[in-house]
């Protein structure tokens, strides 16, 4: 059986967490950053799921529900601040909100 | 199976670059789309499929239809235009139509054989609803507070959002009352 070696998919995980990343520190606009954050959830759930297919176990996979649970709550409340984002400071730059900078 | 599992990651990586680099906000969530179905096919052939299909169910369904919403409700036609030109559907069309291939010829194909080893949906229930009972009520509870806490940020743009819900409450549920009646 040729199946896949792990560690390429731990690879993919950890390049799409990178890509997230760089992206949420590079682009400014807040739902585009948003989208980011959800890339790097996204690569941490792949992360759990090969780790689970690994040693042939549900566990991994049950660890991804719980990531899309979060995921999901977590933009539900990132676009709610968003949408205040915008009626506050009228526009979506993350760069306008500095009125805490000291 | 493996060709399958380099095929998707490398669609998943490019699309995932395509989607911190693309400058319009509608073209950037297209690529997301793709991005996310390329990771439920990883996931296939991984041996996973009843994480693929939530992966297409919860976040190319769900949460993409919750950010296009807020696109919607922002208003963000000043900085992109929501009507997508057609040449920008050619890149994201592009790469699905790689992945409808390989999920083609794997279904088609059906050999188990050449899956690793697959924990289908029996099994993770098992351990969803036995050892991990704890963290479901606790997933519950994150996505209720979730549900207010995005009610209470975006619902009223005054702070006195909690006195006009009480004005505007019982109108609501009467008007509910009578719709059932």
């Amino acid at each position: 059986m040729a199946s896949v070696p792990y560690s390429y998919g731990l690879l993919l995980a950890a390049v799409l967490f990178g890509i997230g990343f760089a992206g949420l520190l590079v682009r400014r606009n807040l739902i585009v950053v948003l989208a980011c954050i959800e890339i790097m959830l996204n690569a941490a759930g792949l992360a759990f799921v090969v780790a689970g297919a690994r040693w042939g176990r549900p566990d991994g996979q049950v660890m991804f529900l719980f990531v899309l649970a979060m995921a999901a709550a977590e933009v539900a409340v990132g676009l709610a601040i968003a949408i205040r984002f915008r009626q506050t400071l009228r526009s979506l730059d993350v760069d306008d909100a500095d009125e805490m900078r000291g | 199976m493996t060709a399958l599992f380099y095929i998707a990651a490398v669609v998943a990586v490019i699309a995932t670059v395509l989607v911190v680099t693309r400058s319009n906000l509608v073209h950037a969530l297209l690529y997301l789309v793709v991005s996310l179905f390329a990771v439920a096919v990883v996931f296939y052939t991984l041996g996973a499929p009843f994480v693929a299909a939530l992966e297409v169910i919860v976040y190319a369904g769900a949460i993409m239809m919750l950010f296009l919403f807020a696109v919607m409700l922002l208003d963000v036609r000043a900085e992109a235009p929501l009507r997508v030109p057609r040449r920008a559907w050619l890149g994201p069309l592009v790469l699905v139509a790689v992945l409808v291939v390989e999920l083609i010829y794997a279904l088609t194909l059906n050999d188990s054989s050449l899956r690793g080893v697959e924990v289908g949906p029996q099994q993770v229930s098992a351990s969803l609803f036995g050892p991990y009972v704890l963290g479901v009520e606790l997933a519950s509870m994150l996505l209720l507070a979730a549900l207010i806490g995005a009610r209470h940020v975006a619902g009223q743009p005054d702070d006195g959002g909690g006195e006009a819900d009480h004005g505007g409450g019982p109108a609501d549920d009467a008007s509910d009352q009578e719709a059932g009646a």
